[in-house]
């Protein structure tokens, strides 16, 4: 061997050892990060699968085929339903009034929105009980004119608008910071008016912030807990929702039925996340590379106030 | 169409950004407002657009007062800085957007876009989103877009500043030909000097919210009003209480009257012309431009001593230095 040869083989072996070093500590990363989700993510919502069809499908589909399992679905349903319009369309119109205008008290208004991130669940359940509850005046009032709100519909549906208050002005707000005036201000010089200027302009800028705060409301109606219980008062067949028919079904030891109702729960939510995801992919493919890339599911803006206090219920 | 600006006053919180600002624009036009940042140009610039409202003061355009007119009814085409591109959409569908809001038939719009993503020379984009093209590529489509609605006025923001020097100089070049086959009233933003004098007929500088001089390009550098429009427009020389432009200065072998010692720091080849850099006995420093052959001539090299002459220099009167300084020459 020439000493040419043994030096370029000396060589290759540094390149060698430094690859080999990457790659170790790529896979070090990359196994963290699995055993972490993994662990906290994927195990137990797996499991939650596992114990449901531990005795086949026939128990699931009889904890299905009950009337309680299917009256809370429907209140579940309804209850999102409700609740998912109204926020993305009060949320939009809030979005814009804090990202578009100046007005006094505009600040703290940006503040009160992120309330509902920072109060417990159950606090917020407990304090429209003291608003709208028998014993307050417009309580009283109200059911004076034959509308019921707490141990209702309307109770169950105002705790889970609270609770997701925040989510679409969050997702949007940073959305219309980004993009500016400018293009708003180029539709009023070519003659649009406010209302197309937001049709055909704004709208298709801030869609995605939109949809993703529409996933998010969407996740979090399904799953309210806390302050949906507090107003609900847990009557059978009426006023319980799936959360709650989880808890129910739990404490009366139907370990099988309250697996179910796990599974259907998680399942809604992983359909959404799953349709969002196609959605996205289908026009990343349609279109090709475009400066407006959605934000992407896992990698978009996080809520600006912790979304920690999701799992606070 | 005719701009007339009328005692026109805007503040931003604490900030005054125009100070009773009047000025008239004729029809047909190619005027620039220039000054450095925060001059109040871009602010004047929307005022007339109808973006920003006046504080104080009337925007007329022709015989019609549209000081509280929205600026979807003023019939100004606008360019924004940044072009402001639709994202969302193709080339085509910006450029159409003005004649779709308007509900102009379909084929119309077809004909009406297609010519004019031919006069912008990005047919061939059609079909492509703002994001694929390159920055001169969306400066045009932008100017087609305005253009779509046959705008009266025509409004342009720092047009060229976000652009490379040799695409902003094709474009200074393409906008001052569009101007002269359109003939439509056109003004623009910029902080160039050189762009300024190169497109515009007359000049608007600007300084601190207030006008400082208006004038045809060759006039602001003859006769500036005072030391803002002398120093902004072109290079200069501050000897004492005189202003000298640096092809305003001979230089002497041999001490004459009038002529102050000095001694070549660096000598410059600019192409037809030479810098020559002076530093005098008292220490200031003096910028010459020479003509290549005279440099040569005299040999002038770094070290040297000569002599420099002023053969032409401006006094201005101390009180307009600072504040304001009503256009007086």
């Amino acid at each position: 061997m020439t000493a040419a040869s043994s030096a370029a083989a000396s060589g290759a072996q540094a390149v060698a050892t430094n690859g080999r070093q990457a790659r170790v500590a790529r896979l070090t990363v990359r196994g963290i990060v699995l055993v972490y989700l993994g662990l906290l993510l994927v195990l137990p919502v797996a499991m939650v699968f596992v114990r449901a069809f531990e005795g086949g499908i026939g128990p699931v589909l009889q904890a299905i085929s009950r009337p309680a399992f299917q009256s809370a679905f429907m209140l579940t349903v309804t209850i999102t339903a409700i609740t998912v319009p109204v926020c993305t369309f009060f949320g939009v119109i809030t979005a814009l009034a804090i990202a578009r205008r100046r007005f006094p008290g505009r600040s703290i208004l940006n503040s009160l929105v992120d309330l509902p991130f920072a109060l417990s669940p159950v606090v917020i359940g407990l304090s429209l009980f003291l608003v709208y509850g028998s014993n307050s005046p417009i309580g009283e009032f109200l059911a004076n004119n034959g509308i019921t709100v707490i141990f209702a519909l309307p109770g169950m549906v105002l705790a889970t608008i609270f609770v997701c208050l925040p989510f679409v002005i969050r997702e949007v707000v940073p959305v219309l910071r980004e993009i500016g005036t400018d293009q708003e201000e180029a539709a009023y010089t070519l003659g649009a008016g406010s209302i197309r200027t937001f049709m055909r302009v704004t709208l298709p800028a801030i869609r995605w912030g939109i949809l993703y705060g529409v996933i998010l409301t969407v996740a979090r109606s399904l799953g309210e807990f806390g302050a949906v219980a507090i107003v609900s008062g847990k009557i059978s067949g009426k006023t319980i929702t799936l959360t709650t028919h989880v808890q129910e079904r739990y404490e009366a030891f139907d370990i099988v039925g309250a697996y179910t109702a796990s599974i259907v729960l998680a399942t809604m939510a992983l359909l959404v996340l799953f349709g969002m995801q196609l959605y996205q992919s289908g026009r990343l493919s349609r279109k090709g590379s475009s400066e407006e890339e959605p934000q992407g599911l896992l990698l978009g803006p996080v809520p600006a106030a912790g979304t920690n206090s999701q799992g606070g219920a | 169409m005719a701009i007339r600006i009328a005692g026109v006053s805007k503040r931003f919180g604490e900030f005054q950004a125009l100070h009773d600002v009047s000025l008239d624009v004729t029809d047909g036009e190619l005027t620039a407002l220039l000054g450095p940042s925060g001059s109040g140009k871009s602010t004047l610039l929307r005022i007339i657009a109808g973006l920003e409202v006046p504080d104080a003061g009337e925007i007329w355009l022709n015989e019609r007062d549209v000081t509280t007119i929205p600026p979807q009814q003023r019939g100004v085409g606008f360019v924004f800085q940044h072009y402001a591109p639709f994202k969302h959409m193709t080339v085509f569908d910006n450029v159409a957007f003005g004649l779709t809001i308007r509900k102009r038939p379909k084929d119309e719009i077809q004909r009406k876009v297609r010519d004019l993503l031919k006069l912008v020379q990005i047919d061939q984009f059609a079909d492509r989103y703002p994001a694929q093209l390159s920055g001169g590529q969306r400066q045009r489509m932008a100017l087609a877009r305005a253009l779509a609605v046959e705008p009266e006025v025509l409004l342009l923001d720092e047009p060229f500043g976000a652009l490379d020097a040799r695409v902003r100089k094709e474009l200074r070049a393409w906008l001052r030909r569009l101007h002269d086959e359109t003939h439509v009233t056109t003004v623009f933003v910029t902080h160039d000097q050189e762009e300024a004098m190169d497109v515009a007929d007359r000049i608007v500088v600007m300084d601190h919210g207030r006008i400082e001089q208006v004038g045809p390009p060759r006039e602001l550098y003859e006769r500036p009003a005072n030391e803002f429009v002398m120093s902004f427009i072109g290079p200069v020389n501050r000897l004492g209480q005189t202003w000298v432009r640096p092809h305003d200065i001979d230089i002497l072998l041999e001490p004459t009257d009038n002529a102050t010692e000095a001694m070549i720091d660096r000598v410059v080849y600019l192409g037809f012309e030479v810098r020559v850099e002076l530093t005098r006995t008292d220490g200031s420093q003096v910028s010459v431009q020479v003509p290549r052959g005279e440099a040569e001539q005299l040999e002038l090299k770094a070290g040297q001593i000569v002599y420099a002459r002023a053969s032409r220099e401006r006094v201005f009167e101390a009180a307009s230095s600072v504040g304001p300084a009503a256009p007086a020459a």
